[in-house]
């Protein structure tokens, strides 16, 4: 219990102490939040003005929105893929269940770096898709892939795929056969069934599957770093270049506060949600 | 949707897609040419060249020391919240220590590991510990943010055990400590093993919070790797990924074939 209040608590209280102060070029590189007066008073000196700074500077405000957005499509996107790989897993039997859910949990225990750096292979100017492409004819030019934000979004689709797959499997796993075929009975067409019946009772792993998928995605620095170009703005990337590159320790904290209230308000509502669902049970 | 050809292809599909970019790194990690992508005939030589970097190898030893270290301290500690969480009931200060618990779950790691930098700095003016950054400083990062996932595992195996065990352990006059180690302790042992092996993954993996918290000299190997990659895909690389990948598949086959043999043994 010390150790979490010592190494997880207390740092944000540092770095929320730390947003509020000014850059200096000293050791720390920020100002003191208080200091003793000539006339011996103690006098503090905190402001809300790297606050105002992030406000100020469109780049900050862009960030924050092209990083939502980019999560937003990729967990859309990792819904997509992952539904149908979940429910297929929920409906096998049971040897080959065990294997496929193995089969998805294997790739999160490979290193998440180099499962970023395999994606910089292929999708390369002279990757393994333009290759396959060129010689079946399919293209004459190479694609460009890399460096968009297309290879942002299959990055994270791609690392954060189990995280989708697991909650959406362990919900639809439970899911009452019965009432699939007393819809089908009903004259219920698959499909009709699959939109009226499977999809609403799922609703739950959705929304684990996607918070999982939505909420890393949003600090993710790796990914955009390495596959996404210049222009792709993300808010994890602002924060590791204020940081290392400027040296703006304030800012950088006032960025990583901000980030946090984004990130908490979703998962407060996940708990929400959760809360509800078990109580109705 | 039952006998339709859609799922399976759909779902066979989304396989494609998961082991796809694996497959063709370790296929090009035998690549005879200096082109990470055109083939050139087969070859090993990515494998001699790795073992001959020493910037490689220290970063891997260096990776491995930290991983061992945090693995076991997050284990302990993970044990330990957990166990509160299940067995005490409530008392003041639960609500906060289960936040606590999941919080980095969810955390963006950009954020843990300016946070953690910013304590340690802090610290450092204040009573002068650790005197700077370095192997120190990322074990007690990964252990924090490890232990949380070991809590979880833990907690979910202590809610699934029979409490009767414990409170026949009792009535026959065991004290609580005597309890957790001849009782307790024994019946979690398989998820203690796996959230070990999962926080030391974690740990071998994580890029952001080391580069955060540690200090000259104490390069892991993620953060050699990702330095490397930036300028571009280098074949050596290639054949690390691959050794890396075999020796977790291994790992998870094994833990898988322990965990369903001592399901075997004894059904819940």
């Amino acid at each position: 219990m010390l150790w979490l209040l010592v190494f997880f608590l207390v740092p944000f209280i540092v770095l929320g102490r730390i947003s509020l102060s000014e850059a200096m070029i000293a050791r720390p590189p920020y100002s003191p939040l208080w200091e003793y007066g000539p006339d011996g008073n103690l006098e503090i000196i905190a402001s809300l003005e790297n606050y105002r700074f992030l406000l100020s500077d469109s780049l900050y405000v862009n960030a924050y929105l092209s990083s939502i957005r980019i999560a937003l499509v990729s967990t859309v996107f990792a819904l997509l893929v992952g539904y149908p790989m979940a429910y297929y897993i929920a409906r096998s039997a049971e040897p080959r269940r065990s294997v496929l859910l193995l089969l998805v949990i294997l790739p999160f225990w490979t290193s998440f770096l180099l499962r970023v750096y395999a994606w910089m292979g292929f999708l390369r100017r002279d990757g393994v898709i333009n290759n396959l492409l060129l010689n079946l004819g399919v293209i004459e030019e190479p694609l460009v892939m890399m460096q968009t934000d297309f290879a942002v979004y299959i990055g994270i689709v791609y690392t954060y795929l189990p995280f989708m797959i697991l909650p959406l499997y362990a919900n639809l796993v439970k899911l009452d056969g019965a009432l699939l075929e007393a819809a089908s009975d009903l004259g219920a067409s698959p499909l009709v069934t699959f939109f009226t019946v499977t999809l609403p009772l799922s609703l739950p792993g959705i929304i684990a599957g996607s918070m999982l998928v939505f909420i890393p995605a949003i600090g993710e620095y790796v990914i955009p770093a390495l596959l996404g170009g210049p222009d792709t703005l993300m808010i994890g990337r602002v924060l590791w270049d204020e940081f290392f590159s400027s040296r703006d320790w304030p800012v950088a904290s006032a960025v990583a506060i901000v980030m946090l209230v984004l990130v908490v308000a979703p998962t407060m509502w996940l708990q929400a949600v959760q809360n509800k669902r078990e109580a109705a049970e | 949707m039952k006998r339709g050809w859609t799922l399976p292809i759909l779902a066979l599909a989304g396989f494609v897609f998961l082991y796809a970019p694996i497959v063709s790194l370790v296929v090009f990690s035998f690549n005879e040419s200096q082109l990470v992508t055109v083939w050139g005939g087969f070859s090993t030589k990515w494998y001699g060249e790795l073992f001959r970097d020493p910037q490689i190898l220290n970063a891997g030893w260096i990776s491995l020391q930290i991983a061992t270290a945090s693995a076991t301290f997050a284990t302990v500690l993970g044990t330990l919240a957990a166990f509160v969480l299940t067995r005490f009931g409530a008392f003041s200060g639960k609500l906060l220590l289960t936040g606590m618990v999941t919080a980095p779950l969810v955390m963006p790691e950009v954020i843990t590991g300016l946070s953690l930098l910013l304590l340690f700095v802090a610290m450092e003016l204040t009573f002068g510990w650790p005197a700077g950054r370095g192997l120190t400083t990322v074990i007690i990062a990964h252990t924090t943010f490890c232990m949380a996932f070991v809590a979880v595992i833990a907690q979910s195996r202590l809610r699934d055990m029979d409490e009767s065990l414990e409170e026949a352990a009792r009535d026959l006059g065991a004290g609580p400590v005597r309890v957790f180690f001849d009782i307790t302790l024994p019946v979690i042992a398989p998820a203690l093993v796996s959230g070990w092996l999962l926080a030391f993954t974690l740990s071998l993996d994580d890029l952001v919070i080391a580069s955060f918290v540690s200090g000259p000299g104490a390069s892991t190997l993620p953060m050699v790797i990702f330095s490397k990659v930036r300028l571009g895909v280098s074949p050596d690389v290639n054949a690390l990924a691959t050794i890396i990948i075999a020796i977790v598949a291994f790992a998870v086959v094994v833990a898988g074939l322990l965990l369903r043999r001592s399901a075997a043994q004894n059904p819940q």
